[in-house]
């Protein structure tokens, strides 16, 4: 208390008085050791995403090998170790590779049909108001409205076979890519667009050569979303009208499992699926991502 | 125009800009008239709400007037065009998604001026005079707000534009980056002696800075007067010239009779 001196202390008013300046050597640190340290395995590991999600994964599939095991009824939960075997077997028979190829004939081209088609929409709506409204009132009609609903139609015009698994995969493609690619196109910056003007950029390349790379985060979303709903919509439609064709997909493939009630090959049809998901997720978006938006410093 | 008067680079006559925001219309400059000469740091100075960033979004081509022309080495200004390189505030003028050489070059591309190794030579050289050759395989992201100005000015000073127009473009760096930048264009500008029309609401920013100022009233931008101030820079901010100029600048923004009296009758 002693050392708080000061002038107005009757006031209240605290005043410090004026302290002596001071230069002093910088302290040693050479015993702190090297500035940058590697952490030790344990936790380098802890932080590597691949090994994390790994654990999960063993974690999940130890879970289900235990559970079938204490349920002990494979007809109505065949165990893990079941399942994968017999999708060894039929992968090296060649049945669940040529199945895999059926499906993902119509679903590559009712993928790229709804890309191509939600890249025109979207150009219209950034280049005109007449364009945006159409697009708008477009997707608030047709997004909510479930692939599988418009099926029925689907067969009605185009029969069975791959024209209508095209048309409904298209369906639920292109919306989701639509509403996204606008809403990353609404939110580049506008200094970004004038910059862009100013560089004597318009029309189709001002959308080619800046709003797309500069929307691209919101693109890739609505690509993965749409590759998400292209998956569900052709599985489905699939086990809907399967039964009546002839070469048939992954859908089918389950159907027919189900059928004869072999429910490790049920199993072993959604594995694949799911793997199938989660190669492209990981790998392939996982790699655009990484030479794109992460590398530009759009997303962390 | 500019074959009679060849000096006069960009000339603004009775121009009134006006924009729509959903609600109003907002009238943001009326009848501004003003002539830039080529070598000149032309700055244009006022108060928020004087449309001075409208009027050289105006000249940019990004914006139609009213009324008035603007005519821009002899061309009538009808849209935007890379002989008005625009250097704007924001840091989000670069492209992330190009590195700096690519950015410099982006212009040059796009708009065909100059090509493939010349592209690359010319950004190579504006980089250099910018001192980031060190960051020309870098992305913007990495940079810090001082460097990325410096890209957007090597981007712009690259295209050899016919008028450099420069939007508060050191409003959003900290005091101490601000006044290297200042220091740089002016330094950049003894190398080559561009013209380039700058606005800022810095009254110390605008005489360091410019050769030229033209200060303009708020609601809406009117002309309110134009000065010479070529002979001031950082060294004489303790200066009594400075300090008068200073006082005439801010009595000539907010009134002030006696002030202004005084400062004009000292500087004659």
């Amino acid at each position: 208390m002693t050392v708080h001196h000061s002038t107005d202390r009757a006031a209240g008013v605290f005043v410090p008085l004026p302290r002596a300046d001071f230069e002093c050597d910088l302290v040693d640190a050479s015993d702190i050791g090297d500035i940058q340290r590697k952490l030790p395995f344990w936790e380098r590991l802890v932080n590597n995403d691949a090994a994390r999600r790994f654990a999960v994964l063993a974690g999940f599939l130890l879970l289900w090998e235990g559970y079938a095991l204490f349920l002990d009824n494979p007809l109505l939960f065949p165990r893990f170790s079941e399942t994968f075997s017999i999708l060894l077997q039929d992968l090296l028979d060649g049945k669940l590779i040529d199945r895999t190829l059926t499906s993902m004939q119509p679903l590559l081209i009712g993928y790229a049909g709804g890309i191509i088609l939600a890249a025109i929409l979207t150009t219209l709506a950034v280049s005109s108001r007449i364009g945006a409204d159409l697009l708008s009132t477009l997707t608030a009609m047709f997004n909510p409205l479930p692939a599988i609903a418009v099926l029925p139609l689907a067969l009605i015009w185009f029969g069975l076979g791959m024209p209508s698994l095209v048309f409904v995969i298209i369906h639920s493609v292109l919306w989701a890519v639509a509403l996204n690619t606008l809403s990353g196109f609404r939110s580049v910056p506008e200094t970004l667009r004038l910059s862009g003007k100013n560089c004597g950029l318009s029309g189709i390349r001002y959308v080619a050569l800046l709003l797309i790379p500069a929307a691209f985060p919101a693109i890739l979303a609505g690509l993965k979303i749409g590759w998400a709903f292209a998956w569900r919509t052709l599985i489905a439609a699939e086990l809907v009208f399967g039964v009546s064709s002839r070469s048939g997909g992954l859908g089918w493939y389950i159907y027919e499992a189900r059928s004869e009630l072999d429910t490790a090959r049920v199993f072993a049809g959604l594995l694949s699926v799911i793997l199938i998901g989660l190669f492209v997720e990981s790998v392939i978006f996982r790699a655009i991502e990484y030479r794109t938006i992460q590398r530009w410093g759009m997303e962390k | 125009m500019s074959e009679d008067r060849p000096h006069e680079l960009v000339r603004v006559r009775d121009v009134t800009l006006q924009y729509k925001t959903p609600e109003h219309l907002v009238t943001a400059t009326y009848k501004v008239s003003c002539t830039v000469k080529r070598g000149d740091r032309y700055v244009i100075l006022g108060p928020s709400g004087c449309g001075k960033s409208t009027l050289l979004k105006a000249i940019g081509g990004f914006i139609r007037p009213v009324a008035g022309s603007i005519v821009v080495n002899g061309r009538e200004v009808h849209g935007p065009g890379s002989d008005r390189m625009m250097v704007f505030q924001e840091f989000e003028q670069l492209m992330p998604w190009k590195t700096v050489l690519q950015n410099v070059m982006f212009p040059m591309r796009v708009s065909g001026k100059f090509k493939g190794e010349d592209a690359r030579d010319r950004a190579l050289a504006a980089i250099d005079k910018v001192s980031l050759t060190k960051f020309r395989d870098a992305y913007p992201h990495t940079l810090s707000g001082g460097m990325k100005m410096r890209v957007a000015i090597a981007r712009a000073m690259a295209m050899e534009p016919d008028v450099l127009l420069m939007d508060e473009p050191f409003a959003a760096l900290d005091a101490l980056t601000r006044r290297r930048m200042q220091e740089e264009l002016l330094a950049l500008w003894d190398q080559l002696h561009f013209t380039v029309l700058f606005v800022t609401h810095s009254i110390e920013e605008a005489i360091v800075v410019g050769s030229r100022i033209l200060i303009l009233s708020p609601h809406p931008g009117r002309v309110r007067a134009e000065l010479e101030a070529g002979a001031l820079g950082y060294k004489d901010v303790d200066s009594a010239e400075f300090g008068a100029l200073s006082k005439r600048i801010h009595s000539l923004l907010f009134g002030g009779e006696e002030i202004r009296t005084a400062a004009m009758t000292r500087h004659g």
